[in-house]
């Protein structure tokens, strides 16, 4: 009687401190993100002298303005294609690559694998330049399209290493029946190790649009038509030279979180399922 | 029917190896070159200097003091930063209560904006009039409120600290997604087995955990070592050069005092080290991952 | 399913790309009499300015005038870099940065030389300028960059750095809110009452070191004397002279009497303009741009400014000032006549007193100087002693200007003496000219 007292009286400690620990962690992160919305609702002056989250009076109009001013529909959309390219060029790109990588004997594969790791490894400085001048000469810079592929080799070599990683650990009871089946090895990647990899290639989805929906310097610098301009440039338009536009740049900012949110919301289910875990031991 | 298979087996390398090679090979030959040279980035003329860069390189004692800078706050990341993920991500894997809501609140710092952070935490932080400060004065230590980022002692570690904030999102969500794909009949196996919580934790999860913790650690290792964003926001790379690191230096070179040569060559060093720290990591873990 | 989904979502992605590769290559060229002219440029809190004036260019003389914007400044420099590499560069831009970058551009064949615009008619152009302005764009005789000489930009306003101080908190600690202090000691008096009173000092953007290069000498100017100073730059005299650990024992001095705001070493500006407009700081060290910052936070702010109290007076007073910002014609550009005019057309008397007026920043014309608000009169009255390192014929290395500020940084956390930091600033400087005999 004893005994089960204090191990039930365990169990609920120790759930408690774990709980503890998960809402300080939680209630840190949720913090700035309280903050930006408060000040996206407050006004100019408000925001340094009203120190508390709750804004004095709701400026909702702030959104409007921000929208309006910083032309955020052109750009927005803009954004999302760009994202919603890149992922989907090196979900393809990177994968064929990692299985290639991990599953097929080719020679040569271990040098090329390897350069790619190289190259997560050595940042090039000013890599700006070159990519302009290079996309100059090809008739690309001032296009969407170019764009697109030097987006997708900048998360190119960290995808194939992430999705190499869980290829490797993949069993390959499923891939030898599938191949006894007689299916291809086009048809492998395509029925076997893709819907395996779920929850990585979730993760490589998440990791490519942060980093597309996040970028700037490389829009900015090969774009001269305002029409491609993708978000974060807009977002430029209420960090003056010398006037910071607080509320307007936070509401800015919180409109641009967005559809991050919603993109790592959905993907976070597929990592949730662990798609046909059970399936591979069975 | 051989050359076949083998083509088909290129095949599946070739887009990404036709993409990388025109975006990343060829402008790293353009920057590999200019490291050999003196050059302002304007001119259309650029002086040879040969070596010249990397001897300088080796003398820059800013440099090293950067690189030092950078490794602190890596191995901040990897202790505190990987410690904190991996729990938070082994705590999300039970079925717990508010499991949702923890998941997609430990992902925001990840998905703020570099300005939101930076204003955010300089105003927690701030050594008169900071949130931080506040607390620690109403709850009774005085004497452990500081300036936070402007005093020598704390910038480089408070940089670190934040840092980890910033990215632990990412640890946590590829350990859950290792720790997802763990099947549960594993544990099951375990349970029927005898196994406690503590054993089938160590006899099941750590093993099959270690090669996502040294993916996770790689990434952590060259994402951090390549910060600077967040740092350029909260402390400008000072006081001094407290909070100094490599890729401020390169930018420093290539913007402040237009020496785009030195900047490349500054750049080629800092990747070899990069190369040889992942590649010892690499080597090191072997043994681990092959167990 | 997974797969049904990529093979759909891949054709639309095909089929989007293509279509867009094929609508980025026909865009008609309609050919019109009058040129079009591409301003780039960085200035955000203008562009609605800019683009009124754009409007009302056209309808006078039918000539198009596109403003670009590309902010920060930061990343429009690196875009300027990138066009001039690439053979891109527009009708009119900017150049940011050191007279050294300005000076390499303009030998690399980018910039038009200006000067036959600006003496044409007897000066009457460059007249019409603040000289202070204009000789930031220009490059005299026997200058250090081996440019030929002449005026290659225009200025569109001044600007002057000058100290700030809170009229509200001043009578706080008992001080007559209009007599800001004249001498450096009184400065150093007002630190003791700033720290017994519980408030705090100076404020600036002491983290983004060219400010403090910029505080730094103006009172080197006052001690020492604008000779001596560019005599240190040439490599005449060392920077372990008993003027200059003077300069460096100042910043030991104002920390130690309490006038500096605790943890000034890694503010960046955004942050002191905030602080001083929300009346938790007495002093600001800040260029007149702030004028319009403070107004927007808090436009009850009580304030005025002031020239930095003297240390000696056989000196007179030194402020940096000049340009705020110019612009420059591209030498490649089709339409140079056309862009010139537009330069003077935007420079003129009436264009210039829009611009002050919208965006209260001075203007660079003389003449424009009219209806501006006091605080900004009194920016604008020290433009006479204004000086600045781009009109000074020679320029200091990076290098030593890091070691410099950064280690006047390390004075103030208490990390190093003046003596040390003279010392480590001198060295730097000798490696500097050493590396520069062997080129």
């Amino acid at each position: 009687m004893k005994i089960s007292v204090y191990y039930k009286t365990k169990k609920v400690t120790v759930n408690a401190v774990i709980h503890l620990f998960l809402l300080v962690v939680a209630a840190s992160c949720l913090f700035p993100l309280l903050w930006m919305v408060s000040s996206s609702l407050k006004t100019q002056e408000e925001i340094f002298r009203n120190m508390s989250l709750l804004p004095a009076k709701f400026h909702f109009e702030n959104y409007y303005y921000a929208w309006m001013e910083g032309g955020f529909g052109r750009y927005f959309l803009n954004s999302i294609f760009y994202t919603v390219s890149v992922v989907i060029g090196i979900i393809i790109v990177s994968s064929l690559a990692a299985y290639g990588f991990s599953r097929l004997k080719f020679r040569g594969s271990n040098v090329l694998f390897y350069m790619f790791m190289a190259a997560m490894m050595i940042p090039i400085p000013g890599s700006f330049v070159p990519l302009y001048i290079l996309l100059n000469k090809l008739h690309l810079r001032n296009t969407a399209f170019g764009y697109i592929l030097a987006m997708i080799n900048v998360g190119l070599s960290t995808s194939i290493f992430m999705l190499k990683t869980f290829f490797d650990k993949m069993p390959k009871e499923l891939e030898d029946a599938a191949r006894m089946d007689g299916c291809s090895k086009f048809g492998i990647w395509r029925h076997v190790a893709l819907p395996l990899s779920g929850p990585v290639l979730a993760v490589v989805v998440v990791f490519n649009a942060l980093n597309v929906w996040n970028e700037y310097v490389l829009a900015l610098i090969i774009f001269d038509s305002k029409h491609l301009m993708p978000l974060q440039v807009a977002l430029t338009t209420f960090q003056g030279e010398f006037i910071t536009r607080y509320p307007l740049l936070m509401a800015g900012l919180t409109i641009t979180a967005i559809p991050i949110i919603i993109i790592y919301l959905l993907m976070q289910k597929y990592i949730v399922k662990g798609v046909t875990a059970g399936a591979v031991v069975g | 029917m051989r050359i076949k298979s083998t083509l088909e087996n290129y095949l599946f390398v070739l887009p990404a190896v036709v993409i990388f090679a025109i975006f990343y090979i060829i402008p790293f030959i353009w920057v590999f070159q200019l490291g050999l040279y003196e050059w302002d980035g304007i001119m259309p003329t650029k002086t040879f200097v040969g070596l010249g860069n990397f001897r300088e390189i080796m003398q820059d004692k800013i440099w090293w003091q950067s690189m030092v800078n950078a490794g602190y706050i890596t191995i901040i990341a990897l202790t505190f930063q990987n410690a904190l993920a991996f729990l938070l991500a082994w705590a999300c894997d039970r079925e717990i209560r508010l499991k949702n809501f923890y998941r997609m609140v430990f992902f925001i710092p990840p998905v703020l904006s570099e300005v939101v952070v930076g204003l955010v935490w300089q105003w927690i932080l701030d050594g008169n009039y900071g949130l931080l400060n506040n607390w620690l004065i109403q709850l009774g230590f005085p004497n452990l409120a500081r300036n936070w980022l402007s005093d020598p002692k704390t910038a480089l570690t408070t940089v670190a600290v934040i840092h980890s904030w910033k990215g632990f999102g990412w640890g946590f969500l590829i350990f859950l997604a290792g720790l997802q794909t763990i099947p549960k009949e594993l544990y099951e196996a375990a349970r029927v087995d005898g196994a406690n919580a503590w054993q089938s934790f160590r006899k099941v999860t750590i093993p099959l955990m270690i090669p996502v913790a040294v993916l996770v650690s790689i990434l952590t290792i060259l994402g951090t070592m390549q910060a600077f964003v967040l740092i350029i926001a909260m402390t400008g790379g000072g006081p001094a050069y407290h909070t100094q690191v490599p890729v401020l230096r390169i930018l420093a070179a290539m913007r402040g005092s237009s020496r785009f040569g030195y900047a490349c060559a500054q750049g080629i060093s800092f990747g070899v080290i990069l190369m040889a720290i992942s590649f010892i990591q690499y080597r090191f873990t072997k043994k681990a991952r092959q167990a | 399913m997974r797969g049904k989904v990529l093979g759909k979502s891949f054709n639309l992605m095909l089929s989007s790309v293509l279509l867009l590769f094929a609508a980025s290559g026909c865009t008609p060229k309609s050919q019109t009499a009058k040129p079009t002219l591409t301003v780039w440029h960085w200035m955000t809190d203008r562009e609605p300015a800019f683009n009124e004036l754009a409007k009302k260019y056209e309808e006078i003389t039918g000539v198009k005038v596109n403003f670009e914007l590309y902010a920060p400044s930061d990343a429009y420099t690196q875009k300027v870099r990138a066009a001039a590499q690439g053979a891109n560069l527009p009708d009119i831009f900017g150049i940011l940065g050191e007279k050294r970058d300005f000076a390499s551009f303009i030998k690399a064949g980018f910039i038009l030389d200006l000067t036959p615009y600006m003496e044409a008619n007897g000066s009457i152009w460059k007249d019409s300028f603040f000289s202070e302005a204009l000789s930031v764009n220009e490059f005299i005789e026997g200058n250090s960059y081996n440019v030929k000489p002449g005026i290659y930009g225009v200025p569109i306003d001044i600007m002057t750095i000058q100290l700030l101080y809170n009229k509200d908190l001043f009578e706080k600690l008992g001080l007559d809110p209009e007599k800001p202090p004249v001498t450096f000691q009184e400065f150093l008096d007002i630190g003791k009452k700033i720290r017994e009173a519980g408030l705090q000092g100076l404020v600036s953007g002491w983290g983004e070191v060219w400010m403090i290069d910029c505080f730094a000498n103006n009172y080197a100017f006052n001690i020492m004397g604008k000779d001596k100073v560019l005599a240190t730059i040439r490599g005449e005299v060392p920077y372990t002279d008993p003027d200059w650990i003077r300069v460096f024992t100042l910043f030991k001095e104002m920390q130690d009497s309490g006038v500096l705001y605790n943890g000034i070493v890694t503010m960046i500006n955004k942050t002191a303009e905030q602080l001083f407009a929300n009346d938790k700081a007495v002093f600001a060290f800040n260029g007149s741009w702030c004028v319009n910052v403070y107004k927007g936070m808090n436009p009850d702010l009580n304030y005025g400014a002031f020239l930095p109290p003297q240390v000696l007076d056989q000196h007179p007073y030194s402020i940096w000032g000049g340009a705020g910002s110019s612009f420059m014609v591209s030498a490649k550009s089709p339409h140079k006549e056309e862009a010139v005019k537009f330069l003077q057309w935007l420079t003129d008397k009436n264009q210039q007193a829009y611009l002050a007026e919208a965006t209260n920043n001075l203007p660079a014309n003389k003449k424009s100087v009219t209806e501006i608000p006091d605080i900004l009169a009194s920016f604008s009255r020290s433009i006479e002693f204004a000086t600045h390192p781009n009109v000074w014929g020679v320029s200091e290395f990076s290098a030593v200007i890091e070691a410099f500020d950064k280690g006047i940084q390390s004075i103030i956390i208490g990390e190093k003496t003046p003596e040390q930091v003279a010392a480590e600033v001198q060295a730097v400087k000798e490696r500097e000219l050493a590396k520069q005999e062997r080129r």
